[in-house]
């Protein structure tokens, strides 16, 4: 039998405030464990959460790029359950009305554009960390986490294999970053993918029962997890078995999931309206000046890149995967109009390829656009080939010169030769030193032709144009 | 000394008569000689007390003397206040020092007030007799053989047995109004988001509000003045302008209607109780008002809506208290789950886990829509039918209480007995409007009656205009049974 996956994606994105969801202590990454926890992440008695307004305008800035509606009012509820590392006991969340209710990612999925569908995005606060090691059979609780704003964002079944899932999560990865809600570190713990895979015969309609997998911080993990998992879930149904809902954990070492918890023993979290918070209140004004400060998002930058600069869905692509590249693209391009492919050659390719190689962000490539126009700019006046530009690249990429384009060129020697009579001199004494290949090429011989443009770059160091050179060698050989 | 009205106090203190620090030792005194008897107070710490009167006498000195700078209040144990142990009558916070102060703490240490100390109150407030409380019971000092009432049983008898001019209290269900009848002294709720909650120790969020607990209306409104105001650290505290309470005390009662509900003047009020009601009434037509029937059909459902939506809320308020950060843990246990079930097994009351049961209960998977949903539409109703009553009068008065004090132990092993001594209060906190009792005579073995007065949103000022003017022609209030 052929079998369908069916994959739903639950992100957790770390929201990029300052302070916390429901008080004013730091978000930041890293500090000594407890040092960044208030009254209110302790949950003493009788403290009380303040919403952070922060918190909601990232939520509104994700629904509105992503086409949603935001809820006004929503509902802040309690999720209750016990543990340590939970200090009121309850989760502050939003269960029966979220922010932000449905919207749609458009993903490229084998050269293909898919949509996928959200149900929804809600706010709610992180819970701290317990530290099993180091305590002598003792658990330490770090609640510098707890309270951490995160905007949970659920999608519909609509993924069809792991690929099209991590597809997916890069795409929500790479939008959380554009809009400038989420720094998107995984290592960090800012970015975090639970699936929900389920199997069904092809052709069926009916969905499978699901598992949901939890604790997957990378794509690569998110991937094997998934594949893993519908092997699992194919295999059972094969041999005639049923899939018992439950949720799984992926343990990357053994590369397989294992049960975590199952239907049965799940908590009833007995959600109700957080009393000490009223309904969010969003008013028109409110989504309008967020509207009005959104950046261009990727997709709409991404057509526009194919239409404005004729660029190829492909290339238009990988220069829109992140705003950084993007916009280095654009301050490019500005200082060079017309020439978007040559743009995006160079990007996608030396500077990719260098930053890649040094493990750098764009936003911190040591040639700036302006600088790469510069050196573009003289490949496209025939000052130097495209080879040359090479070289001067990696001087620049180096400091030298202080990256001045020209001064690199003039010190290197690698100006073109482009003056026609300059070329036909030197064309007519190869012409003379080689008359054999002359006459070779006269009988028909074609390779005899590039041998001979190999002689005359050979005599100028390589620095003569080489189109110049074919158009006047054809021309003297002809005649 | 011990029965000057607030305003006095602050004239004696101006003219140098006597300074805070002598006031204040006076009252340590005081409370050193009764407490022992009442068990009003669960801390007394003369150390901060005196220090928080010799810097009020220094405020005074230079001129920059509040209403209330140098004056003694007694605060609820339920208030978190830094440095102070803070238990909530609670084994499960016998070891709690707050590390900072409630947002109505703050409020009267600007004031120059002095904290008396922290009084005895039922289990993280929940019961109406104090008899809940890990520290011990509190007595009626009118009759000791009677509950004071609670759960701000401890700061109603304080005021009563004047062992501290005033005193904050909290009000869930009543927990101001019932002590403040059942021990013959005045105290008002006032409307939901008045009062800061920062700092309050939580029972039922949505009801909860703190408010003063004192001889006379006067004394209320001068309590008031510095207890209320915007909190930002409370989402739910409401931002208005700052109103002057004691503002409409002197104004005549000509024209005031006052509505009588016909269901709180239905059977379940005892015979005394009644008859105070009416000599109270006669004193109110005196001065100018007229009653009129008015109806709230959904009232009598407040006692069922109360005990769904109180504990649902309880349940989960009261989740932190866990053993793992602060307070109270069970000494041993085998695992986490062991922890949390020992820890919460001795750390809470009987009371205090009937309550948990109840509320995990109504918000359980398959039984919230019956229970939560249920009573919070009710709750609409109930506010609806204040809403319209207040179309026809603009003050409600009733009972407080169905009856006297009753006798220790007499309800304390019957729960639903208990719960209906809230039965005419509870419904000012399902609607978030103010409410305040007043001392109007007495019953049974000399034990004190209240009046309910009851208004609309935000009508504070006239409530307490009419308890004062009652009070200027009347003296129940200036009764002490000491």
């Amino acid at each position: 039998m052929q079998w369908e996956i069916v994959i739903g994606l639950e992100v957790h994105a770390q929201l990029s405030t300052q302070s916390k969801i429901f008080s004013g202590a730091s978000t930041a990454y890293g500090a000594p464990p407890n040092s960044q926890a208030c009254v209110i992440d302790l949950a003493l008695p009788g403290v009380l959460p303040v919403l952070n307004k922060g918190a909601v305008e990232r939520a509104i800035k994700f629904g509105l790029s992503v086409g949603a509606k935001i809820n006004s009012p929503s509902i802040f509820a309690r999720k209750n359950y016990f543990y340590p590392d939970l200090p009121k006991g309850y989760q502050i969340s939003q269960f029966e009305l979220p922010v932000v209710q449905g919207g749609n990612i458009q993903i490229q999925a084998d050269g293909e554009e898919k949509n996928i569908r959200l149900t929804r995005a809600h706010l709610e606060e992180d819970a701290g960390k317990s530290l099993h090691e180091d305590f002598h059979g003792m658990s330490g609780i770090d609640l510098n986490r707890a309270g951490t704003p995160l905007l949970e964002i659920v999608s519909e079944p609509d993924m069809r294999s792991s690929a099209e899932a991590v597809v997916y999560a890069k795409t929500l990865h790479a939008l959380v970053r554009w809009i400038g809600i989420c720094d998107g570190n995984m290592q960090e713990g800012s970015f975090r993918c639970d699936a929900n895979v389920s199997v069904r015969p092809c052709g069926t309609e009916k969905l499978g029962t699901r598992c949901e997998i939890k604790n997957l911080n990378s794509f690569r993990f998110l991937e094997k997890a998934i594949d893993y998992e519908a092997r699992r879930q194919i295999e059972i149904l094969q041999d005639g078995g049923t899939i018992r809902q439950e949720t799984r954990l992926y343990d990357a070492n053994k590369d397989e999931t294992r049960t975590m918890r199952t239907k049965e023993d799940a908590n009833d979290y007995r959600y109700f309206p957080d009393p000490d918070l009223l309904p969010l209140e969003i008013s028109a004004n409110w989504i309008d000046q967020v509207q009005l400060a959104l950046p261009e998002l990727p997709q709409v930058r991404r057509d526009r890149y194919m239409s404005e600069f004729a660029l190829s869905a492909y290339d238009a692509s990988v220069l829109t995967s992140s705003r950084e590249t993007a916009d280095y693209f654009e301050s490019t391009i500005k200082q060079l109009p017309g020439q978007a492919k040559l743009c995006a050659n160079w990007i996608m390719g030396e500077i990719s390829g260098q930053l890649n190689k040094e493990g750098l962000e764009i936003t911190a490539c040591p040639i700036t656009p302006s600088q790469l126009a510069t050196l573009l700019k003289r490949i496209s006046d025939g000052t130097i080939s495209g080879k040359a530009a090479k070289t001067v690249f990696e001087s620049m990429w180096n400091g030298e010169l202080e990256r001045n384009v020209d001064a690199i060129i003039a010190a290197k020697g690698l100006k073109q030769i482009s003056d026609d009579s300059t070329i036909e001199k030197l064309v007519e004494q190869v012409l003379t030193a080689n008359a054999q290949q002359v006459a070779d090429y006269r009988n028909g011989k074609e390779k005899a032709f590039n041998s001979l443009v190999g002689q005359i770059m050979k005599a100028t160091q390589g620095k003569a144009n080489p189109a110049q050179v074919n158009t006047i060698l054809k021309k003297k050989l002809g005649g | 000394m011990f029965n000057a009205s607030l305003k006095q106090l602050a004239v004696q203190l101006a003219e140098k008569k006597i300074s805070s620090t002598e006031l204040t030792t006076e009252f340590l005194r005081r409370i050193k000689q009764f407490n022992p008897e009442y068990n009003a107070f669960i801390t007394v710490n003369e150390e901060i007390s005196l220090a928080q009167a010799k810097a009020a006498d220094k405020m005074i000195a230079v001129g920059q003397a509040g209403p209330l700078t140098g004056i003694p209040i007694a605060q609820k144990d339920i208030f978190c206040a830094k440095g102070w142990l803070t238990t909530c009558g609670s084994k499960m916070l016998s070891n709690f020092v707050s590390p900072y102060d409630a947002g109505v703490i703050e409020r009267f240490n600007q004031a120059g007030a002095i904290n008396i100390g922290k009084t005895n109150m039922d289990e993280f407030a929940m019961g109406s007799s104090n008899e809940t409380s890990y520290f011990g019971i509190v007595k009626n000092p009118w009759d000791v053989a009677a509950v004071p009432g609670g759960s701000s049983g401890g700061a109603a008898c304080a005021v009563a047995a004047r062992l501290t001019p005033a005193a904050t209290g909290t009000d869930t269900g009543g927990s101001i109004r019932q002590p403040a009848a059942l021990c013959g002294i005045s105290g008002i709720k006032p409307t939901y988001g008045l009062v800061s909650r920062y700092g309050m120790i939580a029972f039922a969020s949505s009801l909860d509000q703190g408010g003063p607990m004192a001889k006379s209306a006067e004394d209320l409104a001068l309590l008031l003045n510095v207890m209320t105001g915007f909190d930002l650290r409370d989402s739910t505290s409401l931002q208005r302008d700052a109103e002057d309470y004691a503002q409409d005390l002197q104004k005549p009662l000509a024209g005031l209607r006052i509505g009588l509900p016909k269901e709180y003047f239905a059977e379940g009020m005892s015979q005394e109780v009644a008859r105070a009601i009416e000599q109270a009434l006669v004193e109110c037509r005196k001065l100018g008002a007229q009653t009129i029937e008015v109806s709230l059909p959904n009232a009598p459902l407040s006692i069922p809506v109360y005990y769904v939506l109180a504990p649902a809320e309880a349940s989960s308020n009261l989740s932190r208290f866990d053993g793992v950060r602060y307070g109270y843990r069970a000494p041993a246990y085998s695992d986490l789950a062991d922890m949390y079930r020992k820890t919460r097994t001795q750390g809470f009351g009987a009371e205090v886990k009937r309550r948990i049961l109840i509320g995990t209960y109504v918000l359980s998977h398959g039984y919230y829509d019956a229970y939560y949903i249920k009573a919070q539409k009710l709750r609409r109703l109930i506010a609806q039918d204040f809403a319209e009553a207040y179309e026809r009068c603009d003050i409600i008065m009733g009972p407080t209480t169905p009856t006297v004090a009753f006798n220790l132990g007499e309800k304390s092993g019957d729960p639903i007995q208990m719960y209906l001594s809230d039965i005419y209060t509870s419904a000012a906190n399902l609607t978030g409007m103010p409410a305040m009792s007043i001392p109007i005579g007495f019953g049974d073995k000399n034990r004190p009656i209240g009046l309910h007065i009851m208004g609309n949103y935000f009508k504070e000022a006239q409530m307490l205009n009419i308890a004062h003017q009652y009070q200027l022609v009347t003296d129940w209030h200036l009764k002490s049974p000491v």
